[in-house]
């Protein structure tokens, strides 16, 4: 934030805009003007939503999906941090197998969605994979990038002031590579939100994404609304937590 | 990729001593993917289930069978329609709506956190909102193209335009120059590296948008096609529609690149 001066008009502007839309949607449902098949009256999706949080089958559902991203998260740590880092320590790897990596991530990996079914079967099992597949990417180009891109002169300054292998790694490296590091895992990680969600969506028995995808399949509209609008939530919390450890990580960086 | 895609049609290998090999990451490269074919065709024969993965050799062998069909080349055909609509849709209201939100800072200040925040909405929620508004056919893929490819054109035409120097902006108008000339000889010549930047982005977001539409669920596109070699066990035909796909992306994304060499030749020669 450059502008320390709040800006009201623009806020109100922004404020106004939500409102007006929420307004539009409950006077257009009310109105009978568009069916509510495909615009759900908008006290009826609140209904619901409220409903909905309080069932246990909600529950089942968020628990499943947040599973999954967890596991999938943290495979595509495991081995984009590996990986990233054995890559990026040395010049001649990275002139190798970073255009690899960049280029098998520019294909689009969907369309390998029903190989991944095919292999890992319809259940919680095949989104895990896919959402590991998606988030290492982003983790593996990100580590090379961050350690490859250390100041040579910073490793040659350690190096003859005595420093051994895991004193370069711990004092030079992991500080210097962090910031591009976590970047890479909050983009991994939201990557492979959207990931699992969209292969639940395609093809899944349980999580968040099959209900919604149940629901639409049901034209029972106001309840998907309502879930859409938890999910959006969801990544809204998902979103702001990630970005908020990665603003801790970028600190030391800023003040120095 | 465009190699390890490819490289199925073209195994010659880069082979020398050590020293060629260290003076040339790109033989080395080749051979990392020649390898890995090797790997894989070597598993195909011994331990792999060929009703899960075949070796490439079989791919190969399936390509003119799977192509040959004229449903699989109309679904292509048809895809591929899908997705440069949808690119020149998403070009053309990203560039718009870019621009009206990057040129006054107020406009910025007041609309930006608002297509961030639609940016911010995980969008395969509403999949099946766009499929209830457009139907199964082309017009939901198109339309869900749009909606992924537009955001990276808004954002980097807003970034671009922001990256305009003062002083470039004070000089062409104490040159008397209106605000059109301005827009048009001073803001879009500096927008445009960014602009390609978004075009790249978009396109392969427009491809994700367009193919997640199609699998979700495709009455003879693509996704149909993918679904149907996928669970009647015939992973060669999958894997040459994954090719062709993949064969698109690259030709789409170099097709951009070029264009963005020929538009921004200027900036090469500072």
């Amino acid at each position: 934030m450059k502008r320390r001066r709040f800006d009201w008009r623009a806020r109100a502007i922004q404020i106004g805009f939500v409102i007006a839309l929420l307004l539009l949607w409950y006077y257009l449902g009310r109105s009978g003007a568009v069916s509510s098949i495909f615009l759900p009256q908008l006290p009826r999706v609140a209904e619901k939503f409220i409903q909905i949080v309080q069932s246990a089958s909600f529950y089942n559902n968020l628990a499943v999906t947040l599973f999954e991203l967890i596991v999938a998260v943290a495979i595509a740590s495991l081995f984009g941090l590996s990986i990233g880092y054995l890559v990026g320590r040395s010049r001649y790897a990275v002139l190798v197998f970073e255009p690899l990596l960049a280029g098998i991530f520019a294909v689009p990996i969907i369309v390998f969605l029903p190989l991944f079914m095919l292999f890992f079967g319809i259940d919680v099992e095949s989104k895990i994979a896919f959402g590991a597949t998606y988030a290492f990417f982003p983790i593996v180009l990100n580590t090379i990038g961050g350690i490859s891109q250390v100041d040579p002169r910073f490793i040659t300054v350690s190096r003859s002031m005595g420093a051994n292998e895991r004193q370069l790694f711990r004092r030079v490296l992991l500080p210097a590579a962090l910031p591009v590091i976590v970047t890479g895992l909050r983009i991994g990680a939201t990557i492979g939100f959207l990931a699992i969600l969209g292969s639940e969506m395609i093809a899944g028995l349980r999580g968040l994404g099959s209900r919604i995808s149940n629901l639409a399949e049901g034209m029972n509209t106001a309840e998907m609304f309502a879930y859409i609008v938890f999910v959006i939530i969801l990544a809204g919390i998902l979103n702001l937590t990630l970005s908020t450890m990665q603003r801790r990580f970028d600190e030391p960086r800023s003040a120095s | 990729m465009s190699d390890a895609v490819i490289s199925g049609t073209r195994i010659e290998t880069g082979s020398g001593g050590r020293g060629f090999l260290l003076r040339n990451p790109a033989a080395a490269r080749l051979g990392v993917i020649v390898l890995a074919l090797a790997l894989w065709e070597l598993a195909g024969h011994t331990v792999l289930d060929p009703n899960f993965l075949s070796p490439p050799s079989a791919i190969l062998a399936a390509m003119p069978r799977v192509l040959g069909e004229p449903g699989v080349r109309n679904a292509l055909v048809a895809s591929f329609l899908e997705l440069v609509t949808a690119f020149v849709l998403a070009v053309v209201l990203g560039l718009a709506v870019g621009l009206v939100v990057g040129l006054s800072g107020f406009a910025r200040r007041a609309t930006l956190p608002l297509v961030l925040l639609l940016y911010s909405i995980p969008q395969v929620t509403i999949l099946p909102l766009f499929v209830l508004y457009f139907g199964i056919g082309a017009g939901s893929k198109i339309a869900f193209g749009v909606s992924h490819g537009i955001f990276p054109i808004i954002l980097n035409v807003v970034a671009g335009v922001q990256s305009v120097e003062a002083a470039h902006l004070t000089a062409a108008r104490s040159m008397g120059a209106s605000r059109l000339q301005t827009i048009r000889r001073v803001v879009i010549p500096h927008t445009m590296p960014s602009l390609f930047t978004g075009l790249r982005l978009a396109m392969s977001a427009t491809l994700l948008g367009v193919l997640l539409a199609e699998l979700y669920v495709s009455t003879g596109g693509v996704g149909y096609y993918t679904r149907i070699f996928a669970d009647s066990f015939d992973p060669p035909a999958t894997f040459t529609l994954v090719a062709v796909l993949a064969l698109m992306a690259v030709v789409l994304n170099e097709a951009v690149r070029i264009a963005e060499r020929r538009a921004s030749f200027w900036r090469m020669h500072r």
